[in-house]
């Protein structure tokens, strides 16, 4: 019963706040350019106008087309079960549970490429491998944070990795490591949204998408999908980066929910503020970005081991 | 104490990388100003205030870190070069070379005969680490200015091992080696103009090939 009512808390939480931190994210750009910007609640407004418009298909697409939108929102609520929201335990928690979230994501990517593919368009297969290169060259970084976690929890779920420990641990000689690790997390957060300064949401050349080229030819429902994973994608990969900045138990699920919303905001003001201060990356220069993130979280490693 | 300390040689070996995987110029050496900068924290942050230490901080803040990165940035603005085109090594392999230096540089560390007080500290792995760093930014880019920011940072390895020493290491010869870095960045200032006005680059390549 109490399984029940966590899931039904995480899932909430994941499903109603989730479409809110693009509309934070938004905001904070339009504050920075000196514009009134959209409401903060503009990302619903879109997902149901979308959800009523009727679908477009082309004749060259199959079922491979519907399924990438359906992985990319399944994907992250079931990714969410075994990420812990802040203090909040994750629903679901057993030993190597950290391995399988990070290849459902690897899951959600194949069915994103696989529908771009499918509609046989040559941009979208040119979207399809940049977006597997970048995530070919983020998975090591993922994993690396998630070892240094590791090592210093002493255990091998996610959960007991953002256990209260955490606390005392960025008070500690391995609290360094720590911070290298929100570091790299951050970038692998920007790398996987696809955000500024790897890949622009907002951009309207197909030659220089990598993300949003994929989903061209998706309308109506299964673009609000598309939107609407993206969003809980955003969330579930944010997590990790707010329970380790903020470290708090305070042992009311109410305040400990609070406190996870509250950082969540925070850091997509923090996303929309590295959106306005920096200029997207030259194409050629995000491999040796990532490469240089991934000696950084290999050396987190290495100041662990020691 | 020994918290800023390990905070200051972690931003030292960030610099490190960063230097390594950096193309502009500018960049670099702003860098290199900043890793200069924190170095002068760390006689304060190590042994405590004192007069020697605080001269300690004083020479390295103001050479290691605006006196020659000044110099540099100025060096940069009247040649009009920005990146480092083509190195011989290229800016990824570089940097996973630096990455593996610094891992064996934890490893040797460990290996080492050091006493006591020593022993498992940070500042060891860091001075080895920064010094093939330096090491690998010599040998690896064509640009003499990259080659004289290498230079720099193979010195600030040096200087971290001899922080270690402060106590024992008189003043003179503190004051001896910064003063030998300063007219080594003279001397090397010298050559690269002689170097832009024979050749109109500041490519290094050109030196080694043999004329009639």
């Amino acid at each position: 019963m109490e399984m029940l009512a966590r899931t039904a808390l995480h899932l909430t939480l994941l499903l109603l706040f989730a479409p809110l931190l693009q509309g934070v994210i938004v905001r904070t750009k339009a504050l920075f350019a000196g514009r009134v910007g959209a409401p903060l609640l503009q990302p619903y407004y879109d997902l149901a106008r979308l959800l009523r418009k009727e679908c477009v298909f082309s004749r060259t697409t199959t079922w491979v087309f519907l399924a990438g939108p359906a992985a990319g929102v399944a994907v992250p609520i079931l990714a969410a079960l075994f990420m812990p929201f802040g203090a909040l335990p994750a629903p679901i928690a057993f030993t190597g549970d950290l391995l399988l979230f990070v290849y459902l994501f690897g899951v959600a990517r194949f069915f994103t490429v696989a529908s771009a593919l499918d509609t046989g368009s040559s941009f979208e297969g040119m979207g399809g491998a940049r977006e597997v290169t970048f995530a070919c060259l983020a998975e090591p970084i993922v994993l690396f944070c998630l070892i240094v976690l590791a090592c210093i929890a002493d255990a091998m779920s996610l959960t007991a990795l953002l256990g209260p420990h955490l606390a005392a641990t960025w008070r500690g000689p391995a609290g360094l490591s720590l911070g290298l690790v929100v570091v790299c997390l951050l970038v692998v957060l920007l790398v996987e949204n696809s955000r500024i300064p790897f890949d622009d949401p907002n951009t309207h050349l197909e030659l220089t998408m990598i993300h949003e080229v994929m989903v061209l030819d998706h309308s109506g429902p299964p673009f609000a999908m598309v939107l609407y994973g993206a969003a809980l994608k955003l969330m579930v990969l944010g997590a990790p980066i707010v329970r380790l900045l903020l470290p708090v138990n305070t042992g009311f699920w109410v305040v400990d929910a609070l406190v996870f919303l509250g950082g969540m905001l925070l850091l997509a003001v923090l996303v929309g503020v590295i959106e306005s201060i920096m200029a997207r990356l030259k194409l050629v220069r995000i491999p040796q970005v990532l490469i240089g993130t991934t000696m950084l979280s290999g050396f987190a490693l290495v100041l662990v081991l020691r | 104490m020994t918290e800023l300390s390990n905070l200051c040689l972690l931003l030292v070996i960030l610099v490190n990388f960063f230097a390594l995987g950096s193309s502009r110029l500018g960049a670099c050496i702003h860098a290199v100003a900043l890793q200069g900068a924190v170095l002068a924290l760390l006689p304060l942050a190590t042994h405590g205030l004192s007069v020697h230490t605080l001269l300690l901080a004083a020479g390295a803040l103001a050479l290691k870190g605006i006196l020659i990165p000044w110099l540099l940035l100025r060096a940069i603005r009247e040649v009009r070069i920005r990146r480092e085109m083509e190195p011989l090594i290229g800016f990824v392999p570089t940097l996973l070379l630096g990455a593996l230096a610094t891992a064996g540089a934890f490893i040797f560390a460990d290996l080492l005969p050091l006493i006591d007080a020593h022993q498992g500290g940070l500042f060891i792995p860091t001075s080895l680490a920064t010094l093939f760093a330096g090491f690998l930014l010599l040998i690896s880019r064509r640009k003499a200015i990259t080659q004289v920011v290498g230079y720099l940072i193979l010195e600030n390895g040096i200087f971290i091992f001899g922080i270690l020493l402060a106590e024992a290491m008189p003043l003179m010869v503190e004051a001896g080696v910064l003063l030998d870095l300063l007219v080594a960045v003279f001397v090397m200032g010298i050559v690269l103009d002689q170097i832009n006005r024979e050749f109109s680059t500041l490519d290094t390549e050109q030196l080694s090939a043999l004329k009639e």
